[in-house]
């Protein structure tokens, strides 16, 4: 029977259902997680006995640069990155190479190997939302969604500045409509507008050059405009002065700015049970916070910033961010903060590219290597260790590495590893550069994640986080029967032999996508099907009509034409609407 | 020391990667075993008796173990690819990436050397006593890191690319280059006995360049800041006068390497 399974006596994390580590059996039917199977199901349904192992549901990475044009520019750019990296085809899966930035199929098969069944694409411009879909349908093993770049859109600022609310409002549902997309993107915003004259923006009140709108404007009323549209995740911010020393202030100033918005994701969906509320309460999701925390005012005195957002992070409850960690080695560095990058390959002298996507946003690309010998590089791993270890309580982040600029998502068994044991931060630091030590906290905290900790980082929040979790992220009756079971015994885990910790989350013993055993000890023994979700926003006919006037007239100025602009759904594999209703 | 002789017998229409055949591979085999030994060709594998005669069994480590392969295998690419020890000598010309990622041991090649030989090699030494074409010792494509360790000496010319995104290391040029000789080298020493055509040295940040006869288009971004005589790297002499230039400032890490021009060639400069 496709898609039904028993999973049978493992140690169950489930922390949406408050399921920390009991002994339980998972049944999933038709690809569902169901309470329990009939005597006939029970007949010949394939069982899993998973004593001794730890269960949670399959993971959920709501921050991933994993498709796209830019994703796809890291490929081209770093032939480098390929060599030394590759697969070789079996009669089931497709060859791939790419260790940062890896082949489509590549990395659908690394994903799954790791127990992961749903990624989120982080940044989709619109102009390449198609470009974006291709590559999401060819990548197999998950589930995905992306997030439309809206926060240097020349509509949007137009709108803002003539203070048509309900234009602005028609015109997001629209694109998401469009571009097949589902949530709102603001990455550095202003700033990358300001880029096409060469320019930045450092300060939130600064109006940017034509549409006189100001990074806090935008961020304000994105934030309203989301939750007027009852999108289901909260506006995904990219802060402004990002990768800059002293850039942590401009931070915790711009998570303040929605602090007042009331949320209110409003959408048709059903949902799993569970007992804790999986809605999400936040008005604003930052992402790869490490990034966004540096102190100091120059190299030469950089220093962590992190206590500064994580103290803001711990007395407010609207906000909730991944951490962007750091795991040391090669990554490629690749944002729609075209900017930053510049700024970076001043300093590194490294190739990078960099793009104006017409009238929408921007992009960069540039290879990276974060190294132990060196000061700042050393320092930001220490950094996004603090972010996620600095909030006391889990439900406010995520654990990521903003993959690949912080370093591949491979890593994560890496990355977990020293979430939960101060043994192998201690090891590491004793490796790298004083300055992790000096000019960070991370030496003096002592706090070892747990793996319920750990479960709530890497599947429950992110899903609760952009609204997911009505199916993913829980093993609650209804979810998606998405599991990951590991090779970790919780009652015989010892934190100080981390490196048991890595082997364990590195190949989950059984990757589990609706009902079906998809990947076994690190080799791929299933092709599932995947679902790819974007959000069907309810508008006002007349809005759009108005909006839409507008957008045509406009159009003879981009290069290509109105018709071509949309993406059909026949580029999104299993595409699934979410309707969305907005405030009428 | 063993020796094993492996005479090229043809069959090379398509080229054969041949990273297989290193003394760190043939050590403890039989001449028969290394016979059956798989090779690529395009999409399949063969034997490598399928395109040479093999005589002679391997020594009982790499180091002991010497590979002789005589005849022309310009078609054979990556011999000697990562060895660790031990000896190839190729008696005619050798195929592309000869000794490619090579960290220890001796690469012999008597004839001209194909592009790429001693890419990315971490130590140990190839010795080309004909030509050699273009990224001698440079780094993969796209990489900026190229050789690290060890010493290329080439008898003849080069072509371009020498000693791209150089590391470390020494490459020995006793005949002329043409562009791009050491673009991106950041550390390691190359000496060009002869002429050079353009770009020699750019964006390098670190190492040294030495051009004992012309460049014929000196690059824009170096400053001149001394003049120093009979040039001396441990056991690598380079008489007479040269002009001490540094650079590349041409880009933004203002560069810290070093590059020697003969002052008797390059009186224009």
């Amino acid at each position: 029977m496709a898609g039904t399974i028993a999973i049978k006596n493992g140690y169950v994390y489930d922390p949406l259902n408050e399921i920390n580590g009991e002994i339980m059996d998972i049944f999933i039917k038709d690809g569902k997680v169901v309470t329990e199977l009939s005597g006939a199901d029970m007949k010949d349904v394939k069982e899993i006995d998973a004593k001794g192992k730890t269960v949670m549901p399959g993971g959920v990475d709501s921050h991933s640069h994993v498709a796209g044009a830019k994703v796809n520019v890291g490929r081209m750019m770093r032939p480098e990155d390929h060599y030394k990296f590759y697969q070789k085809r079996t009669p089931l899966t497709h060859s791939g190479c790419g260790y940062s930035v890896p082949s489509v199929y590549l990395g659908g098969y690394e994903y799954s190997k790791m127990g992961y069944t749903t990624v989120f694409e982080a940044a989709v411009p619109p102009m390449e939302a198609r470009h974006t879909h291709e590559e999401m349908r060819s990548t197999p093993m998950l589930d995905m969604g992306g997030y439309l770049v809206l926060g240097n859109n020349w509509f949007l600022m137009r709108y803002l500045k003539e203070g048509d609310v309900d234009k602005a409002a028609a015109y997001i549902s629209w694109m998401m409509k469009t571009h097949k997309t589902y949530g709102i993107k603001c990455v550095n915003p202003g700033g990358v507008e300001n880029w096409g004259w060469g320019e930045n923006v450092s300060a939130l009140d600064q109006a940017n050059i034509h549409f006189e709108v100001t990074p806090e404007e935008m961020i304000k009323s994105l934030a309203e405009l989301n939750e007027k549209l009852g999108i289901p995740m909260p506006v995904h911010l990219h802060a402004n002065n990002l990768g800059h020393p002293g850039c942590w202030e401009i931070t915790r100033d711009s998570l303040k700015i929605p602090k007042n918005v009331k949320t209110k994701p409003n959408t048709d969906v059903e949902w799993a049970e569970t007992k804790r509320n999986a809605k999400r309460h936040e008005s604003v999701y930052l992402t790869h916070c490490q990034f966004n925390a540096f102190g100091g005012t120059s190299w030469r005195d950089f220093e962590s910033g992190v206590k500064g957002i994580t103290d803001y992070v711990n007395s407010n409850d609207h906000v909730v961010m991944d951490s962007g960690c750091v795991p040391f080695g090669d990554a490629t560095v690749m944002t729609g903060d075209g900017p930053a990058i510049h700024d970076l390959y001043v300093l590194t002298g490294h190739k990078w590219s960099n793009t104006d996507v017409e009238c929408e946003c921007g992009s960069g690309v540039l290879p990276f290597e974060y190294l132990k010998s060196n000061p700042v590089h050393s320092s930001q791993w220490a950094m996004g260790l603090e972010v996620l270890l600095y909030v006391t309580d889990a439900w406010k982040s995520i654990m990521t590495t903003d993959s690949p600029n912080g370093g591949p998502f491979i890593k994560y068994p890496q990355v977990i590893a020293w979430l939960m044991s101060n043994k192998a931060r201690q090891d590491t630091f004793a490796e790298c550069h004083k300055w992790a030590q000096d000019r960070t906290g991370l030496g003096g905290e002592t706090r070892e994640m747990t793996l319920n900790e750990i479960a709530i980082l890497t599947r429950a929040n992110p899903a609760r986080t952009i609204g997911m979790s009505y199916r993913k992220g829980t093993l609650g009756i209804g979810a998606d029967g998405d599991v990951a079971i590991y090779n970790i015994d919780p009652k015989k885990l010892e934190v100080n032999d981390y490196e048991s910790i890595i082997r364990g989350f590195e190949n989950a013993a059984y990757t589990i996508k609706a009902g079906e055993v998809v990947s076994q000890m690190g080799e791929i023994v299933a092709i599932p099907e995947k679902n790819t979700f974007y959000t069907d926003i309810a508008t006002d006919a007349d809005d759009e009509k108005r909006m839409l006037e507008d957008v045509k007239k406009w159009f003879k100025y981009y290069t290509l034409g109105f018709n071509n602009y949309p993406t059909p759904e026949k580029y999104l594999a299993n595409p699934t609407p979410i309707q969305v209703n907005a405030e009428k | 020391m063993a020796d094993v002789i492996l005479k090229p017998i043809g069959n090379f229409d398509l080229t054969v990667e041949a990273e297989d055949i290193t003394p760190d591979n043939f050590a403890g085999k039989s001449a028969d075993e290394i016979r059956k030994i798989l090779i690529w060709q395009a999409p399949a594998q063969f034997p490598i008796s399928d395109f040479f005669t093999v005589e002679g069994n391997g020594g009982s480590s790499a180091e002991d173990t010497t590979i002789i392969v005589d005849g022309n295998v310009p078609r054979v690419k990556r011999i000697g690819e990562k060895m660790t020890a031990g000896k190839i000598v190729i008696k005619g010309s050798a195929g592309m990436h000869v000794g490619s990622a090579m960290t220890g041991g001796e690469i012999i090649v008597e004839g001209d050397a194909e592009s790429w030989a001693g890419m990315e090699m971490k130590g140990g030494s190839i010795h080309i006593k004909g030509n050699a074409k273009d990224h001698i010792g440079c780094a993969y494509r796209g990489s900026w890191k190229g050789m690290s360790g060890g010493r290329i000496t080439i008898e003849g010319n080069a072509v371009n690319q020498i000693g791209g995104g150089l590391i470390g290391g020494e490459i020995i040029i006793n005949g002329n280059v043409e562009n791009f000789c050491g673009i991106r080298i950041s550390g390691g020493l190359i000496v060009v006995k002869g002429n050079a055509f353009r770009t020699v040295g750019a964006e390098m940040t670190g190492g040294t360049i030495v051009v004992g006869g012309c460049i014929e288009r000196f690059n824009p971004g170096f400053e001149m800041t001394a003049i120093e005589s009979d040039l001396k790297f441990n056991d690598i002499e380079c008489p007479g006068e040269y002009k001490k230039f540094a650079g590349d400032y041409a880009i933004p890490q203002k560069g810290k390497g070093i590059l020697y021009v003969s002052c008797d060639n390059n009186e224009c400069l």
